[in-house]
């Protein structure tokens, strides 16, 4: 356990100190990153202003609360792209992480888990910025805070699940692009990234649930922004938890399948 | 004329590269319709709610959106392969293959890279565009296809322009690759009429990143909205975009040490 410990530690401040060196390309990434939830968020309001101040139960004040969380939320989504596991698989570079006496996920968790840190200072003053300028109706209880705080951590969690599981899917074929596309739209139709899933139709809220798009996305945001049941919080960041103990399942399960695959291209 | 001679052959070059890998043509395909259809899914999320947004109906919106596809087409196919390889090239020291070419630099690493396949999303973009128009009832007027045709040509080359300016940037800071994201995500705000958004926002689209000019006033040029004010203002700024990224590309230039060298 201490080595593991000693490990995670290691390598989040490995992260921590190379990804402070490049703050204008993170701030790059991170304010084309905020394009998005703005462009969302201005279409909505105006929307909810042209309906009289309210439209799915949403103010444009509750829209720019939504959108703000969504940034941070985003940023705690990325995590190792299935695309670099395409890219590690092919070209051979998993060769050197399998010399490693631990499994190559520790590394791209605990290293993403370091770059968050640096992320999340550099999104204070960003997200001081839109509040200034979109005014956001935002008024958590402590009891939201506390689950919002977990349900971040569990949703970079889970998308590192999904995502690598996606991103195994190359140790059996090359073409994996395409499926990763699909993938991305799914998530971006089911998660709450494009709207709140309460302005989706009926049926794709119901279908929302059964996938694990919404509890990476959706549920971390309307737990800070929504008015959930402390009860429904806890049901939530049970449902997260469920899912990345299946996520970590299969991924150790297809893993010990999949690394028989591996023939070290060009590695 | 050399220089068309040049952009010619790295047309040729880049077409011939393409047709390698046509198995990338389908997963272009794909690509497109994906964004195609998650584009309708959000304007037809916005359109259950109400019937026009910032002015525009339904079908004008549409039309945006179809300038948005094409426009985006293009700088995908010609614009921001080059300026990647260009990141890339100051990065590792190895653009010194390319200044040491007797041609302006400009043009040459401006040139070298084609993408044939992104034109699927030129195509689509034609197609959503010929829908709307035909939802418009629109008639052909031959002002009209011109002004839209000449704020398409503008619109590009600022774009250009604003690539070149942001890719030069390399020169001083190195690691620019993030450039991509924060294109992307600026240039997805050209998917909605740039009226829409707050003062700030929006004069940020016209004169930062010409969003606007890329996607909104060709729009505008079909939708019957467009002045002869507006189009004179975007014919101003493209010149001087292409003035000031020229200027800037030079300065870099003169701070470009060759790593490699």
């Amino acid at each position: 356990m201490k080595r593991y410990i000693d490990f995670y530690l290691s390598s989040m401040k490995l992260a921590v100190l190379e990804q402070w060196q490049y703050p204008i390309a993170n701030y790059f990434y991170m304010i084309g990153m905020i394009a998005e939830p703005v462009i969302y968020m201005v279409v909505w309001s105006t929307v909810a202003t042209q309906q009289g101040g309210m439209v799915g139960g949403y103010t444009p004040g509750a829209f720019a609360a939504y959108y703000i969380v969504w940034t941070l939320v985003r940023n705690m989504n990325v995590v190792f792209t299935p695309y670099g596991w395409e890219w590690r698989i092919r070209q051979g570079q998993l060769s050197m992480s399998l010399m490693r006496p631990i499994h190559p996920l520790h590394y791209d968790v605990s290293y993403f888990a370091g770059w968050k840190i640096i992320v999340i200072i550099l999104w204070i003053p960003l997200a001081f910025a839109l509040s200034f300028f979109f005014k956001p109706d935002l008024h958590p209880t402590l009891i939201q805070g506390a689950v919002f705080f977990f349900a971040i951590w569990f949703a970079y969690l889970i998308r590192t699940m999904t995502l690598s599981l996606l991103g195994m899917v190359t140790f059996w074929t090359t073409r994996v692009s395409a499926l990763f596309e699909l993938y991305f739209a799914a998530e971006l139709v089911l998660s709450g990234r494009l709207v709140p899933l309460s302005l989706m139709p009926d049926w794709v809220q119901r279908l929302a649930w059964f996938f694990p798009f919404r509890w990476a996305f959706g549920f971390p945001i309307e737990s800070l922004v929504g008015n959930m049941a402390t009860n429904d919080l806890l049901l939530g960041l049970g449902m997260q938890l469920a899912w990345i103990i299946s996520g970590a399942v299969a991924v150790s399960l297809i893993w010990k399948v999949a690394i028989r695959r591996f023939s070290a291209v060009g590695g | 004329m050399q220089g068309f001679r040049l952009a010619f052959s790295y047309l040729r070059i880049g077409i011939m590269n393409e047709f390698q890998y046509r198995a990338n043509l389908y997963i272009q395909i794909l690509q497109t319709f994906i964004a195609l259809a998650t584009g309708l899914i959000g304007l037809n999320l916005v359109f259950a709610q109400t019937s026009e947004l910032g002015g525009w109906n339904k079908a004008e919106l549409l039309a945006v959106m179809g300038v948005f596809t094409i426009t985006g087409g293009v700088i995908r196919a010609a614009v921001q392969p080059n300026m990647e390889r260009l990141m890339e090239e100051i990065r590792e020291g190895t653009l010194d293959y390319a200044l040491t070419k007797p041609a302006d630099a400009q043009l040459f690493i401006s040139v070298r890279e084609f993408r044939l396949w992104q034109m699927v999303d030129v195509l689509t973009g034609f197609v959503v565009l010929v829908v709307a128009l035909i939802q418009l009832n629109w008639l052909v007027d031959l002002w009209s296809v011109l002004g839209f045709l000449s704020a398409l040509v503008m619109g590009a080359v600022m774009v250009y322009c604003f690539w070149l300016i942001i890719t030069s940037t390399a020169f001083w800071f190195v690691r620019v690759h993030e450039i991509a994201n924060l294109f992307e995500g600026l240039y997805a705000a050209g998917r909605w009429p740039v009226d829409i958004y707050p003062n700030w926002l929006r004069y940020g689209l016209t004169f930062l990143v010409p969003v606007a000019f890329a996607v909104t006033v060709p729009a505008e040029a079909l939708t019957g909205r467009l002045t002869l004010q507006t189009w004179l203002v975007a014919l101003g700024l493209t010149v001087a975009l292409f003035i000031i990224s020229r200027v800037i590309w030079r300065i870099g230039l003169r701070n470009y040490s060759g790593a490699s060298a």
